[in-house]
């Protein structure tokens, strides 16, 4: 067995494989299928200061090789979180990443605060949710909100923060490099790329937050080309997501300059996708004998 | 166990209607706990989102689970054109079922076209204790009548265009009717229109009601978030529950209509 170990921002990983934030709830789901244990992290459903609803439904639409959702943060609030979900995470051996938004920097820093307080091992802060009309997508599209959030983030919090960029944005690098100066100890990226639907024959649109973000396959090559790109424009370590489905697919992230990846929209088509991706990777570095998956990181060669 | 996924072999397939299809699963694991109202999540190959299909049929001595689906869109297009020996990529059982009311003396069991398949296995359950109302927009969508008599359940069929059965119209006028000479519980699955309608009827009656309500899903299991289903507490507080997890069966008075 290759060494699957990685360390991202001075934590230990045991694999580079974390369901990402809104597919996994906080894991009870899946512990039906597998001991959460066999996951390298598991980054939580995204929470805010106070409970939020969500949007109304249908939130979820198919695509061509991908789906659009717009379940918009539904969350019971950073307390709730903290009491009722937090404490089950820490017991499962597995890294715990707290992703966190808000409609403000002073509620981002708010609930940074209170998770300083917890033993919770990473922060990921979303500046990039497409689906809430306030904050979200805003601190992500441009560089100077985007500073303003991860400044007041981290001052509140010396845990490692890892802020989570939007796609839909001309100029990825400059977002990244901008977060990069505000103190932030990694980046997660990419979210969803903004999407829409509409049913031609009753002239609505599919969900009925008319928009929504798209993940999926269809935007694994939009990941490689931006991961690729902020790689070379920041020091900083990378966690990877948008639409990995194999182990070849986490390989090919960490080749564009990933330390760790996220899989999203691949646990609704089979709900073992991340264990099994583990398996797939392992079995990829031993047929092409690598020893580590470290070696591997932000090894392509580009022409 | 919960539940559970697996590729479970296709035992048994009938085309029972006009783009209707009654598929037999091997999967024992699955059947040993199913219990009526619960639906599984199958995987039609090569798309990215399950879809949700409601059980129609418990057999744990054999270990199967039966469904019946109609032709929707490409998924259950693909889905139907798998045939008996082919697999079927599915988490099973899945969801919150119907309560099952051992002193009920008359049960009414109201399905609405491709909302009847999941008042087989109640059927199953109260026997002689049920009848079912089905409704159906003509002759050619009609399924389902003879399996749910030999189940002992008291049929009454209705169409919209008058082409088959007793009723000419909507599955609320027998309802009404059975309900002024005496009914102790209705469980009912069908289009939205339909469940508001009968729902209507029983809060203002005082008939304790459950309805099996349906939504664009993606996880199936509680973790997404995905299928909102807007409900109240007896308080008037409103909150999205989930029609993975907390349903797919409601009662009709939490939900908000």
């Amino acid at each position: 067995m290759a060494d699957l170990s990685v360390n991202v921002c001075g934590v230990d990983f045991k694999n580079p494989i974390i369901p990402a934030s809104g597919v996994f709830g906080y894991g009870r789901e899946y512990e039906e299928f597998y001991p959460l244990s066999a996951l390298g992290g598991i980054s939580t459903k995204g929470t805010t200061g106070q409970l939020r609803t969500g949007n109304p439904a249908p939130r979820i639409a198919e695509t061509p090789s991908g789906m659009l959702n717009s379940v918009g943060l539904q969350n019971p609030g950073i307390d709730a979180f903290i009491e009722k979900e937090l404490p089950n995470l820490l017991t499962k051996d597995t890294v715990i990443l707290a992703n966190i938004a808000g409609a403000t920097a002073e509620e981002c820093a708010e609930v940074a605060s209170k998770l300083d307080a917890t033993d919770v091992h990473m922060i990921e802060l979303n500046i990039s949710c497409p689906n809430v009309k306030q904050g979200g997508a805003a601190f992500g599209t441009s560089c100077t909100a985007a500073a303003q959030v991860t400044a007041a983030v981290r001052r509140a919090t010396k845990k490692p923060l890892v802020v989570k960029l939007s796609p839909n944005v001309t100029s990825i690098t400059e977002i990244a490099k901008a977060v990069e100066a505000e103190g932030a100890d990694a980046l997660s990226m990419i979210n969803t790329l903004l999407g829409m639907r509409i049913d031609v024959r009753t002239r609505r649109p599919v969900l009925r937050n008319n928009v929504g973000g798209l993940s999926g396959p269809a935007i694994l090559p939009v990941a490689v080309r931006m991961i690729w790109q902020t790689a070379n424009a920041v020091s900083i370590p990378i966690i990877g997501m948008g639409g990995v489905t194999t182990g070849e697919d986490a390989i090919e992230l960490m080749m564009a300059g990933a330390s760790a990846v996220q899989v999203g929209m691949a646990c609704f088509t089979d709900p073992y996708a991340p264990v099994r991706i583990v398996r797939e990777m392992d079995a990829f570095l031993e047929e092409n004998g690598i020893a580590s998956v470290r070696d591997i990181i932000g090894s392509v060669q580009p022409w | 166990m919960k539940y559970t996924q697996g590729k479970y072999p296709i035992m048994e397939k009938q085309a029972i209607a006009e783009d209707t299809f009654s598929f037999t699963l091997l999967c024992p694991e699955a059947a040993a706990i199913a219990a009526p109202g619960q639906f599984v999540h199958i995987l039609p190959a090569g798309f990215g989102l399950r879809r949700p299909i409601s059980i129609a049929g418990i057999d744990r001595e054999a270990g199967t689970l039966r469904i019946v689906f109609a032709v929707r869109g490409k998924g259950t297009k693909a889905l139907s054109e798998l045939r008996q020996g082919d697999a079927m990529d599915t988490i099973a059982p899945l969801g919150h079922g119907f309560t099952l009311r051992e002193d009920a003396q008359h049960v009414v069991l109201v399905g609405g076209g491709i909302g009847v398949p999941p008042m087989l296995p109640l059927a199953a359950y109260y026997g002689e204790r049920s009848t079912a109302i089905s409704g159906f927009r003509s002759f050619p969508q009609v399924i389902l009548q003879s399996d749910l008599e030999a189940l002992g359940a008291r049929t009454i069929l209705c169409t919209e265009d008058g082409s088959v059965g007793a009723v000419k119209g909507f599955v609320t006028t027998p309802l009404e009717q059975l309900i002024q000479e005496g009914v102790d519980q209705v469980h009912a699955c069908g289009p939205m229109p339909m469940l508001r309608a009968v729902a209507q009827l029983c809060i203002q009656s005082g008939v304790p009601c459950e309805v099996s309500l349906e939504e664009r899903m993606a996880c199936g299991v509680g973790a997404c978030l995905g299928c909102a289903c807007k409900t109240k507490t007896a308080d008037g507080e409103e909150k999205f529950l989930h029609v993975c997890k907390n349903g797919p069966v409601f009662r009709a008075e939490e939900v908000c209509w």
